[in-house]
């Protein structure tokens, strides 16, 4: 099902010299994907409103004082965007670099790959450089946060708040580099609104939320994704029918993901659909 | 919205300070006891967000700190999720969620008091005090700059009380704590007065200063009798549209720092179709080294509640909010004094001067952060939500406070609106004026009103140095070192040399002090007042802190390339201009002090 969308008009931008044509109100994200351009993300979520934190994705736009977050501001007609400046490397270069030397970025997807592309080098800040290293949060049996792996990039908040799940278990406290994840005065979640529904550990993109399954695994050293095979199917618990992709490891669930394609749910679900798999 | 509690109790006390904000609880939900109406009828409830920061103030003044009681008690009342109200409490510097003493001490150890030895009072009041942490903080500069070093001791209880040290004294600040029982009252206990910090007071030709020191703040009648709301009455006669022409051609621009031309903010946000319109008075004044928006206030408040008015009818907004920085108690004292009088006489409210023109004005106490002088992370602040800078665009003057158009000025910038209608957009900008904050090693440190185009030289001179200058900091921490003293006092001549007006810090550094401590304090400051929200500005400036430390024990080629791409990236990538701006100095200070050669 598609669907149904207001005509939008087409408007024109330059991508790294080349034309593209993107509908009216695309980010400049949109116009370089659609130019095939590979722009690193990091919190940006597919399914959420750009928060533009972490600041990999800055391309330099002609004429602009500061170089532009593309997963957030909008694509204008007649706008030159450059992803592969010099600046915008460099920022890109030195945001991982900084990155890298503050949070352990171990199980973000495609970090190494970048780190390596941009040629960024994480340990120049030597071996006292602050990190936001400690313990990993255990406090329940569903899913672990893990917050030396966060980058703050706002997404789990955004997620259990008013963006899908309206329950505001969690917030951003402190301010600067003690920033953290909190729930109201550090309390453990199970002391907290959440509901576990899972929908913040669908869209952290490092790997500090994490299903406690995946977590253990990892500590044992048993979590292979290679061996993983992932079968979207129906929740069959109640009527609404929402994707679940099952992820299995010798012949294990260890994980429930939600496609974030599908029209009605997003990749959003619920505590039974997310975690409920006991009884496969 | 459903929300969950843990089950802490406010104190009686707690409560009692939230309901004299708030009012008695009218029903179970906000935290009332449950009668039979609560039973049988569903009323919806509202979530009033933008009263979370002064609920918490509340609390705070009264208490001293914020329990996990009080805070669940103020979501109650307010329908605001505790985590997120957490996560608020805990971004600003002056709440405690720990238990702590009544009185805590704020020494400054900022630039203009680090120049001025405040790190003898610091080292003083930590041997007398012990570390800091409860009873006393480091602080960062607390507009007292003319008379550095400063302190601010901040009491709660009912009311709760402010005494400002300056010069502080070690001795004094460090003793016990006074007996708490004062009545309300509009001076600010050890203040000097304001006159103090205007060296030019009572000199012919002055424009934006003529009635500070003169003329008596709390009086109103005083006010008029020195030309006060002439400016306003002639506006009337040029009606809305006359106004924002006289502002355009006046040329005026923002005196916070960005310089942008006011007259076409205004303009824009008259045009916005959609309503209400807001006007915003930015009185956050937090960047180090800056106390002239605290001269005005403390000085003529009368003028910025004129100028607020002109500032709404011009561009249609019926509300004005006053975001005024929490470490400024003498201010807030005299602006809710003139807001009241001027309300209760028929200057503030419906059908002011009976021209149909109604504004109200609504006062808002920051809670320590400077960030929040951000253009839009006042907007957040004032809605309630943590003060983080939004993205841009959206501009303010389309979406801003509350999502609505609204203006957002500067003090210095508002009060600069009366001399234009007074005088004529022409005559204004044949000698406009401008305020300089100069402290540090002269003679006569204060607020200076000068005419652009004046040089730093003339303006140095006036004040008078001591000692053999060796740089002056322009702009404040977000600004440059500059040597060349005859670099002319625009924003052009500044920006030709490579530094900035900024809000107008002309901080004159002698060769006493120790510039690399100098450097190690602003990037602390950055460190300290970035909101957390981008990894540039969230990692960079504790990277760009770190190195300093090193480089002040050894200098290393390596650290000082690794300052420089750090500080690129600050500049070019991070979300506002606290980032952008966050390495400037250093960077001045090794390009053209050779600090680190």
């Amino acid at each position: 099902m598609i669907p149904l969308q207001p005509p939008r008009r087409l408007i024109d931008v330059q991508i790294d010299g080349e034309d593209v044509r993107v509908p009216e109100g695309s980010t400049i994200l949109d116009a370089c994907q659609a130019a095939g351009k590979d722009i690193p993300t990091l919190c940006y979520g597919d399914t959420l409103t750009p928060k533009n934190a972490c600041r990999v994705c800055v391309v330099e736009v002609e004429g602009a004082r500061t170089l532009a977050p593309a997963c957030s501001r909008k694509a204008e007609a007649g706008m030159k965007v450059g992803t592969d400046t010099e600046r915008a490397r460099q920022s890109r270069k030195v945001v991982l670099e900084l990155l890298g030397s503050s949070v352990d970025m171990s199980t973000t997807p495609r970090a190494a790959e970048w780190v390596e592309e941009y040629g960024a080098d994480p340990a120049r800040f030597g071996d006292d450089a602050a990190t936001v290293e400690q313990p990993a949060k255990v406090d329940n049996d569903l899913y672990v946060r893990d917050y030396s792996k966060c980058i703050l990039c706002y997404k789990c908040v955004d997620a259990c708040g008013d963006q899908w799940q309206n329950t505001f278990a969690i917030g951003v406290a402190g301010r600067g580099f003690d920033a953290t994840i909190s729930t109201e005065f550090d309390a453990p979640l199970t002391d907290s609104a959440c509901v576990y529904c899972g929908n913040c550990v669908e869209v952290c993109p490092t790997g500090a939320l994490s299903f406690k399954t995946e977590f253990d695994m990892r500590a044992e050293g048993t979590w292979d994704e290679s061996r993983q095979t992932e079968t979207t199917t129906i929740c069959s618990y109640c009527g609404v029918g929402c994707n679940l992709t099952l992820h299995v490891q010798d012949n294990k669930i260890v994980k429930v993901t939600s496609p974030h394609d599908n029209p009605v749910t997003k990749g959003n679900l619920c505590v039974k659909g997310r975690f409920g798999f006991g009884y496969v | 919205m459903d929300l969950r509690f843990r089950g802490a109790e406010p104190s009686e006390e707690e409560r009692a300070a939230v309901d004299a904000l708030l009012g008695p609880p009218a029903t179970a939900w906000e935290g009332g006891t449950r009668t039979e109406t609560d039973l049988r009828i569903a009323a919806r409830s509202e979530s009033q967000r933008d009263l979370l920061l002064p609920a918490l103030h509340a609390v705070n003044d009264r208490v001293g700190w914020i329990s996990e009681g009080a805070l669940e008690y103020i979501c109650r009342r307010l329908t605001v999720p505790p985590a997120e109200a957490y996560g608020v409490a805990t971004f600003y510097s002056l709440f405690s969620m720990e238990p702590r003493p009544k009185r805590v001490l704020h020494v400054c150890t900022d630039l203009a008091c680090q120049a001025k030895g405040g790190e003898a009072v610091r080292r003083r009041v930590e041997e007398a005090l012990g570390p800091q942490g409860t009873s006393w903080h480091e602080s960062p500069c607390l507009g007292l700059c003319e008379r550095a070093p400063a302190a601010l001791a901040l009491e709660a209880g009912t009311p709760p009380t402010a005494r400002v040290y300056a010069p502080a004294d070690a001795e004094t600040i460090a003793a016990a704590p006074s007996p708490n029982g004062h009545t309300p009252n509009l001076d600010v206990a050890g203040d000097a007065p304001v006159k103090d910090a205007v060296p030019q007071a009572g000199k012919d030709g002055l424009l934006l200063l003529r009635r500070v020191g003169t003329t008596d703040p709390g009086s109103l009648d005083d006010y008029r009798a020195n030309g006060g709301y002439t400016a306003l009455r002639r506006a009337f006669e040029l009606g809305p549209a006359g106004v924002i022409r006289e502002v355009l051609e006046s040329g005026l621009v923002g005196r916070g720092g960005a310089a942008f031309p006011t007259g076409r903010k205004w303009d824009a946000t008259a045009r916005q179709p959609d309503h209400p319109h807001y006007l915003v008075c930015n009185a956050d004044e937090s960047e180090p080294g800056t106390f002239k928006d605290r001269v005005i206030m403390e000085g003529d408040p009368y003028a910025l509640v004129e100028a607020m008015t002109i500032a709404a009818y011009a561009t249609g907004c019926a509300k004005g909010y006053l975001y005024i920085r929490g470490e400024y108690p003498r201010a807030t004292a005299r602006l809710q004094h003139a807001i009241a009088t001027a309300r209760s006489r028929g200057l503030l409210g419906e059908n002011i001067l009976g021209k149909g023109l109604s504004f109200d004005i609504e006062l808002r106490r920051g809670a320590g952060a400077y960030i929040c002088g951000e253009e839009t992370a006042i907007f957040n602040s004032i809605e309630g939500q943590r003060g983080e800078p939004r993205s841009k665009p959206p501009f303010p003057v389309e979406k801003g406070l509350f999502g609505k158009p609204t203006v957002v000025n500067n003090v210095e910038t508002l009060v600069n609106v009366l001399p234009i209608l007074e005088r004529g957009a022409q005559a204004y900008a044949a000698a406009e004026p401008k305020l300089f904050c100069v402290s540090g090693a002269v003679e006569r440190p204060g607020v200076y009103e000068l005419t652009f185009g004046a040089t730093l030289r003339e303006l140095v001179e006036l004040a008078g140095t001591t000692g053999t200058t060796r740089a002056v900091l322009l702009g404040g921490a977000a600004g440059a070192f500059v040597t060349d003293l005859d670099i002319p006092l625009t924003f052009e001549g500044t920006r030709n040399a490579g530094a900035t007006l900024g809000s107008g810090v002309v901080l004159v550094i002698d060769d006493t002090v120790d510039m690399k401590r100098l450097l190690l304090r602003i990037a602390e400051f950055f460190r300290d007042e970035s909101c957390g929200q981008c990894v540039p500005c969230r990692v960079g400036t504790v990277r760009q802190e770190e190195a300093l430390h090193r480089l002040s024990s050894r200098v290393d080629q390596d650290d000082l390339v690794l300052l420089r791409e750090v500080g690129q990236t600050m500049r070019d990538a991070s979300i506002c201009g606290l980032g952008q701006t966050a390495w400037n100095a250093v960077e001045s200070a090794i390009d053209r002090l050779g600090v680190f050669k």
